[in-house]
């Protein structure tokens, strides 16, 4: 038991600490504000509180609970909402009111609702178990099993083994190491601050289908891949991250805010129980688990809270599923450890940051990846950060350190968020490391006419970029017709189907078969359109057409409805141009009629 | 009682800041009351807390307070302000003492300024539209109520004038519910406290508002707490007491700067320009105190301004803003140099909230496709604006000139607006309508065709011409 010696914002600093170790869980003063050991000198510790420390005297009492930082991890996790160290938030509400007091504490997962537990017909009584084995599942929801597996640390005979009805604290099973006999249960803890180990990591092959156009088609990411969101505020990180909550086809979300608006949350919350999972049809909340420490809340616990939400999302993939995470924002996290290190009165590196800020950005995105889990089972956790760069300039040292780490930059630009065009992606300056690896699947599953499309699209895009910046110089009425009608493609890309919006109901989701859909007719567009102003036709009369319109209103066209819509538009486009050639020919031939005649 | 110790052991005073000795057990946030040589009292907070000492940060200024004669008591509370009904019509300074020469507040319950967070999962999310009348805001970057927008402004633009007029003209659609104006002015000028005030007796809104006025040659440590002691007391009348409350903030940039001063005075570890690295989560405590609760009848609406340094939108100061608002009005020295009142220039503007408190219903169901085709619209003028100072409008295809037309129409009939008029949203709209409709119908497609074909052409179809 120690004694506080020194009350300082976040910071407590407790003598008489020692036999305790460093990242210890510690219960602080008579109100037992939770907190962490981060350094230790001598006897004394230096505590982050994870509470608002207003109160706290010298002299109260430290008490050690000998255990890191950890959540507790179990069926009833998904569709619930925890603050930055787990505690639930709807359980709170209920014993605090609507504003979070001090010293709250409350069980993360319910220990009273029991859970059908069916264990698995090749383990019995007497096998050898080892770390992470599956033992058996839950049904948690609908489509989600939720596999009962060997906690960490933890191999050996198994004893007893039960099935039936559990509370998530009563055993289901015990294991022998020849020592000691474990008791399982359907919840076990885990350490936040270590990744859990794997058996190996696989390379990226296969994407993440988040129904955005521009990243699926242009810079898609890899199931177990890594991409950062680096914006000004106002360029729609946050709509954007939520869409991909919602559309994402992962089989778990896991949407951290982290030091961000209240308000968000509350939108997540009252919006996703209403909408349905478009690969199951079910309620989105229930693949979902929000993590949500907002900026006015203590922020201790905003720095832990990026990694309760990775071992939420750790453990899930340990089942062998698809997790996805959602990281809004890593720059309040990094706030948050600047702001302790400041502290502690560490020497700063750039920008005030502590200097061993890249290395926790890189040891954080590292826990991503495909795996081969202890068990056997493949599963993947795809994390996808924001970032909040001061001003909107990636220069600084977070956005740095991120994409040093990151395969996928979209960068979001304000100017497009001015002009309303969303997602702001800039496509000059986004890329994409996976897209080559993941060329093979796109080829088999849509087809080579998309690979090749979306190569063609980037050349329309760049050629268009480059002589917007002659316009800027010369006006486009200097440009010839060919270039005009390359600035009129460039723009039909750029509005039809890079622009999408995430309020529309149909827009909001654009599969991959309507983008293939919408894609080919648009380029198909284009050939024609560039052949038509060779051979004479105006610019004007082109985008004129009605299949000009046709296809700027694909975007409105349902799912089940794109194929024939594009075979349509590519019918009325063929004819529309046909007509138009026609006209020109007749016109060469009058004029060529006109000229012998006045011969 | 710990009332009761006096302690004249204080060991250095450096700028806002006192340390106090052989302080056995002085509690984090803890209160003093700081009694001069002289008889003077003055209260102050600890900053921080050890079985030695404690810093103190001084709310008022430091001088007079010497080593010897100066006695310091612990209070056992952290700052707490009565809140109560009877403040309504009245008038505080910036620690929360009457200015206007009536009594002191006795009723009410003691009430922390910090507050606390609010519980993400009891927030209920915003979504009734405020119609304030004006154009540029309702059409195109609605407010709504428990939504927190900042007027992000420079020196010498009208950004008062735009405030009071919010406050005077702002209603909800079809509700007759209790509101209330609490006005907090922080380190603003004597003449600008007067024009609020002046405005609020104008209009009758005096009787529903509280003010707390620090002014600029008031304490800037008292800055800290003024914008708390607002909202506290805006958290009472809206939770405890069912009001639908507009809190203005006014203004922000001067409690930024007495948050630098504390820092540095506290030897801090400097972040961007000499603010402290903490600011954002600074701020957060006070921008998150707006919204609406469940099951509660009443709301916090914040309308902040913060003057840009030098009109530089990425200065910490409204850079951190716009991370935590809810969107951010944008006012621009160009447009208000062309003579266009309110300078609310739509393209650095937004709000995050409009979806949800827009469309059929609420406003009507073209509202977001004509906001949409106004933004781009007025967004293609700029570029066809800033082509044509290269290569003369001359050089520009039709197209551009087009739009070049309907970027000076937009400012001058859509944004521009008397101080005085109110403009409903139908009015709004239409007025969107008819700027729309002098573009081609097939260039309209951030518009829903039925919405096109619904309003598209049917010029003043609300009226007579405006």
């Amino acid at each position: 038991m120690g004694i506080i010696e020194k009350v300082s914002g976040p910071l407590v600093v407790a003598k008489d600490m020692l036999g305790s170790n460093m990242y210890d869980v510690v219960k602080v003063g008579k109100s037992s504000l939770i907190g962490e050991i981060i350094q230790l000198k001598g006897e004394s510790a230096v505590i982050q509180v994870y509470e608002d420390t207003t109160g706290l005297k010298p002299g109260e009492p430290v008490e050690s609970t000998g255990l890191p930082l950890s959540v507790k991890l179990g069926p009833g996790l998904l569709g619930n909402i925890y603050d930055g160290i787990q505690r639930p938030l709807k359980l709170l509400e209920r014993q605090s009111g609507a504003f979070i007091g001090r010293g709250m504490a409350a069980e993360p997962l319910s220990k009273s609702k029991k859970w059908k537990f069916v264990h698995n017909k090749d383990v019995k009584s007497g096998s050898t178990v080892g770390e992470g084995d599956i033992l058996g599942h839950v049904q948690e929801t609908d489509f989600i099993k939720h596999q009962i597996m060997v906690p960490h640390g933890v191999s050996g005979k198994i004893g007893r083994l039960e099935s039936g009805e559990f509370t998530v604290d009563e055993v289901i099973a015990e294991v022998h190491d020849g020592s000691k006999a474990h008791k399982v249960t359907l919840a076990q803890q885990r350490s936040v601050r270590k990744a859990m180990r794997v058996r190996r990591k696989f390379r990226a092959d296969e994407p993440l289908i988040t129904g955005q156009r521009i990243i699926d088609t242009l810079f898609p990411i890899a199931k177990g891949g890594t991409a950062s969101i680096p914006g000004p505020f106002g360029a729609g990180k946050t709509v954007l991250q939520q869409a991909m909550a919602k559309y994402a086809d992962s089989d778990i979300v896991v949407y951290i805010g982290c030091g961000e608006r209240g308000n968000e949350m509350t939108d997540v919350l009252t919006e996703f129980p209403e909408l349905k999972d478009p690969k199951t049809g079910r309620p989105l909340m229930e693949r979902t688990v929000l993590v949500a420490n907002t900026s006015n809340m203590p922020v201790a616990a905003r720095e832990a809270s990026i990694y309760t939400g990775i071992t939420i999302a750790e453990y899930y993939r340990d089942m062998g599923y698809d997790v996805a995470i959602m990281a809004d924002s890593t720059s309040r996290w990094a706030e948050a450890m600047r702001e302790i290190s400041a502290r502690l009165e560490e020497m700063p590196g750039e920008e005030g940051y502590p200097a061993y800020l890249p290395k926790r950005l890189a040891e954080y995105y590292e826990r991503s990846g495909k795996v081969e889990n202890l068990n056997g089972t493949v599963g993947s956790v795809t994390i996808i950060g924001a970032v909040s760069p001061p001003g909107g300039d990636i220069s600084e040292p977070v956005s740095q350190g991120t994409l040093r780490v990151v395969k996928t930059f979209w960068s979001l630009d304000a100017s497009l968020a001015g002009s309303r065009h969303f997602p702001a992606i800039n496509w000059l300056s986004s890329y994409s490391l996976y897209t080559n690896a993941l060329e093979y699947w796109y080829e088999k599953n849509v087809g080579k006419e998309f690979t090749d499309g979306r190569k063609e699209a980037m050349k329309l895009l760049q050629r268009e970029a480059e002589l917007k910046d002659i316009v800027q110089l010369v006006g486009e009425d200097a440009l010839p017709d060919s270039e005009k009608m390359l600035l009129e493609i460039g723009r039909m890309l750029r509005e039809d189907y890079l622009r999408q919006s995430a309020f529309d109901d149909i827009d909001a989701y654009s599969s991959l078969k309507k983008q293939d859909a919408m894609l080919r007719t648009m380029l198909h567009f284009a050939k024609l359109a560039n052949d038509a102003v060779k051979r004479g036709a105006n610019v004007s009369s082109i985008i004129s057409t009605k299949s000009r319109t046709e296809i700027s209103r694909m975007k409105a066209v349902r799912d089940g409805e794109i194929e024939s819509a594009a075979k349509k538009i590519i019918n009325l486009t063929d004819s529309e141009f046909a007509a138009l050639l026609k006209e020109i020919d007749a016109g060469a031939d009058t004029a060529k009629e006109e000229a012998k005649r006045n011969k | 009682m710990k009332l009761d110790i006096k302690y004249n052991t204080i060991e250095s005073v450096a700028g806002p800041l006192v340390v106090v000795g052989k302080v056995k057990s002085a509690a984090y946030n803890e209160i003093v009351r700081i009694r001069l040589g002289s008889g003077e009292e003055r209260l102050g907070q600890v900053l921080e807390t050890s079985d030695q000492h404690a810093v103190v940060q001084v709310f008022g200024p430091t001088n007079g307070i010497d080593v010897k004669n100066t006695s310091v008591s612990f209070l056992g509370e952290t700052f707490t302000v009565r809140a109560s009904e009877d403040m309504l019509g009245r008038v505080f300074d910036g620690q929360g003492r009457p200015k206007d020469g009536s009594g002191m507040m006795l009723r009410g319950e003691k009430r922390d300024i910090n507050g606390e967070p609010i519980n993400p999962a009891s927030r209920a999310m915003p979504s009734d539209f405020i119609e304030t009348g004006i154009s540029t805001i309702d059409g195109l970057n609605t407010l709504v109520r428990g939504q927190k927008l900042p007027l992000f402004s420079g020196s010498g633009l009208p950004h008062n004038e735009l405030t009071a007029q919010i406050t005077r003209q702002a209603r909800v659609k079809g509700s007759n519910e209790n509101f209330a104006v609490v006005f907090a002015g922080i380190g603003i000028t004597y003449d600008d406290a007067g024009y609020f005030i002046g405005e609020f007796r104008k209009t009758g809104a005096m009787k529903r508002t509280v003010s707390f006025i620090n002014l600029a040659d008031d304490p800037s440590i008292e800055r800290i707490i003024t914008p708390r002691l607002a909202l506290t007391t805006a958290e009472h009348l809206a939770y405890d007491r069912g009001m639908h409350v507009l809190v203005i903030l006014n203004d922000m940039t001067n409690y930024a700067e007495a948050l630098r001063e504390l820092s540095s005075a506290r030897e801090e570890v400097p972040g961007r320009r000499g603010y402290p690295g903490y600011m954002y989560t600074d701020f957060a405590g006070i921008y998150e105190r707006a919204g609406i609760l469940k099951g509660k009848k009443g709301s916090i609406t914040q309308l902040n301004v913060v003057t840009m340094p030098s009109d530089d939108v990425t200065h910490p100061i409204p850079d951190l803003t716009g991370y935590i608002t809810e969107g951010q009005m944008f006012l621009s020295r160009e447009l208000f140099n062309k003579g266009i009142y309110p300078p609310v220039n739509p393209l650095g503007s937004l709000s995050r909230l409009m979806n949800s408190g827009i469309g059929k219903g609420k406003t009507r169901e073209d509202h977001r496709g004509v906001a949409d085709q106004l933004y781009g619209a007025y967004a293609r003028a700029q570029d066809a604006k800033a082509l044509s100072s290269i290569v003369g409008v001359e050089a520009l295809s039709e197209s551009d000139r087009r739009y070049l037309n309907f970027g000076n129409e937009f400012e001058g009939r859509f944004v521009m607006q008397g101080p005085y008029e109110s403009r409903d949203i139908e009015q709004t709209l239409s007025i969107g309508w008819d700027l729309l409709s002098e573009l081609p119908e097939s260039e309209l497609t951030r518009i829903k065709e039925e919405y096109v074909k619904k309003y598209y052409g049917k010029l003043g179809h609300n009226g007579e011409k405006r």
